[in-house]
């Protein structure tokens, strides 16, 4: 540019701005990501629910909710029919979002700005009360699918399995006890082994938080002890939230307990210490 | 590429069937005298060549019908846009032979005392430009359509309802003459085809050809797509949509690709109908006629891709049949087929084979499926 287009005004704005579109180092403002993708958890807690609120057709389901869970905590959830337990991990997961309040994973992803797919993505795995597993597909296929990775169509199209990642399916597929049972449909699985199944589908997406709804609802007691000792084997490196109803199973594996009633927190630690608040008797074991 | 067929036993003979058709069909009707008992009419040949069009529109409804659970009712539509620009190319040949003569304008808007050619139907006297259009206007149609149906999350029976609503909203301004498409004569009294007669034997043996080998092409697509794991995320969709987008997926994302591919199968068949049957018209996009192509799809079999292809050809073989011996019974036999295969062959066509055969060879099922197994670890 010539020195005299420089010197006047009218130049100057109209070819600042657009020698700046073209600087090399400039970087606009869409494409910066929202996130950082890293999670940021230098204070040990991975998620934070503060003062959420949400109401369905004037009743409150949720109401100023507060929760903190802490890195690699097993954190069991208990409360009666209608506390909000479902409704909490439908606002975490990005199904429900709240009136108001603050979800966050880490200190910096904010999850109420993310739909289910980017929440799933970020590292919140869910598991629902009714297993739900892809009927269609061998056991095999379903740990496939749920494997971090490619998440476009096109890249979906053309991935094929590596030999890490059969390895990794197969670690998972041990753990879950289902070796043997790789080739079948999981539709055809017993309902015990479908709730185990789909605990593997969320390990293969490795996430940071798994939200494990009524795990062992319709369970036999072998299979509750083998699904007792993989949430609390899982517990360090990932961090598990359990909504349950069944108390001795509750009591077998949890060391910290939140009372969820009507929408928020009514008490909060040990097993021992929850069973002794007069509140919570009063509420909910009905002692 | 023969990875995506191994373990398709169907699709190798349904492909193996096209190829020998493509080979011995022209031979037996340009070869053979026409007093030998082995020549093939050309009729006949024109009659299975929009045979395998319908078979190609069956499996654009398979693939988005059994492996995403989408029931399009609306895929005649996508059938008939693209047979409406392989139309229009061929109003733009006939050039100075029509009615009235004139260079440019078709006869219709001579009649109608236009002036100009329309700025939609600039291009169109180039068959690279209708060949382009042929598939993008399909497809630009299924993705604006699908865009906001999945976003919004439209599934099930609505979204069936509104694919309905959108192919007769079509018919109705397809119908109009102000559209610029020949109103409710549609358009018709082709001549000739890249320079080529379209009465010539040759002709009508090439398009044939041409239907075989879109069939074959458009088969591979889907296979490929179905036998990919895209295929078991399309099953996964199908089945449990809130769990696949609980894994992280965007499930309208997924949705929205395949329903525009499967559209511009659509639109391709279309295409290679038109020339074949010598007439577009606005009647293609009538609702009835996707349902038909649903009844095919559930009679030969949902989710199997070849079953669909069967269900196609014999269905129309039927009614092309009936409307010769029996016109008056056709719709009730249509009717009676529909409700007998969903009470008694919920599989289709192709489910009656496969458990035939299985109790035959029992557990042969079993066997496969570790085989596929050990094939996917190895």
């Amino acid at each position: 540019m010539s020195a005299q287009v420089h010197n006047l005004p009218l130049g100057k704005q109209v070819i600042e701005p657009v020698q700046k579109f073209f600087q090399r180092d400039q970087v606009f403002d869409f494409l910066v990501p929202q996130h950082h993708p890293l999670l940021d958890t230098r204070h040990k807690i991975l998620l934070y629910l503060e003062g959420v609120s949400v109401s369905f057709d004037g009743f409150k389901a949720i109401d100023d909710l507060n929760l903190y869970i802490e890195e690699g905590e097993l954190r069991c959830i208990i409360g009666p029919n209608g506390a909000g337990k479902t409704t909490m991990m439908d606002i975490i997961t990005g199904k429900t979002k709240p009136d108001n309040g603050q979800v966050w994973l880490g200190s910096n992803i904010n999850l109420l700005e993310m739909d289910e797919a980017q929440i799933a993505n970020a590292g919140v795995g869910r598991k629902f009360q009714k297993p739900t597993v892809f009927e269609f597909l061998s056991v095999w296929e379903n740990l496939e699918l749920a494997m971090a990775g490619p998440r476009g169509p096109w890249q979906v199209f053309l991935s094929k399995l590596t030999g890490e990642q059969k390895d990794d399916i197969e670690r998972v597929l041990s753990i879950i006890g289902l070796s043997d049972q790789l080739a079948l449909s999981a539709g055809s699985l017993s309902h015990g082994q479908k709730q185990w199944l789909e605990i593997g589908m969320l390990l293969m997406q490795r996430p940071k938080l798994l939200l494990v709804d009524e795990p062992v609802a319709g369970m036999t007691h072998q299979e509750m002890d083998r699904t007792a000792e993989l949430l609390t084997s899982l517990a360090g490196q990932h961090s598990v939230v359990v909504v349950e109803h069944d108390m001795d199973f509750v009591r077998s594996i949890a060391n910290k307990v939140s009372v969820l009633h009507q929408g928020h927190i009514l008490a909060e630690g040990s097993m021992s210490e929850v069973q002794n608040n007069a509140k919570v008797k009063e509420v909910y074991l009905g002692e | 590429m023969l990875n995506i067929l191994r373990q398709d036993r169907g699709g190798k003979i349904l492909l193996a069937i096209l190829m020998i058709a493509i080979v011995l069909v022209p031979f037996l009707n340009l070869a053979l005298p026409s007093e030998h008992p082995l020549h093939v009419q050309t009729y006949t040949v024109t009659l299975m060549g929009k045979y395998l069009c319908y078979a190609l529109l069956a499996l654009a409804v398979d693939l988005v019908w059994g492996f995403l659970g989408i029931l399009s009712l609306g895929h005649a539509a996508f059938f008939a846009l693209g047979g409406y620009a392989m139309g229009m190319y061929l109003m733009r040949q006939i050039g100075s032979r029509g009615v009235y003569g004139d260079p440019v304008l078709p006869d219709f808007m001579v009649f109608l005392n236009w002036q100009e050619l329309p700025w939609f139907w600039q291009g169109f006297d180039q068959f690279w430009f209708a060949a382009l259009m042929v598939v993008l206007i399909p497809g630009l149609l299924a993705f604006v359509f699908g865009y906001f149906a999945f976003r919004s999350r439209v599934s099930g029976v609505y979204l069936s309802i509104i694919t309905q609503a959108m192919t007769y909203a079509l018919l109705l301004s397809f119908f109009r003459n102000e559209m610029g498409f020949g109103g409710n004569n549609g358009l018709t009294d082709f001549k000739d085809i890249l320079g080529y007669s379209l009465q010539s034997d040759q002709t009508r043996i090439a398009l044939f050809v041409a239907s075989c080998a879109a069939l074959i092409g458009g088969y591979l697509i889907c296979r490929a797509i179905v036998a990919s794991r895209l295929g078991r995320l399309s099953v996964a969709i199908r089945d449990a949509e809130s769990r696949t987008r609980f894994i992280g997926y965007r499930v309208d994302t997924v949705k929205l690709w395949i329903f525009v591919i499967s559209a511009m199968l659509a639109g391709v068949a279309g295409a290679l109908y038109v020339p074949q049957v010598g007439i577009i018209n606005p009647g293609e996009f009538a609702p009835i006629n996707s349902i038909e192509v649903v009844v095919w799809v559930a009679l030969g079999g949902r989710a199997t891709l070849f079953g669909a292809v069967a269900g196609a050809v014999i269905v129309n073989y039927a009614k092309s049949w009936f409307t010769v011996e029996l016109p008056e019974v056709w719709l009730f036999f249509l009717g009676a087929l529909f409700v007998l295969s969903t009470l008694y062959l919920p599989k289709g066509i192709v489910g009656l084979v496969k458990s035939k055969s299985s109790t035959m060879t029992s557990n042969s099922k079993d066997e496969e499926s570790t085989a596929q197994i050990s094939e996917a670890k190895a």
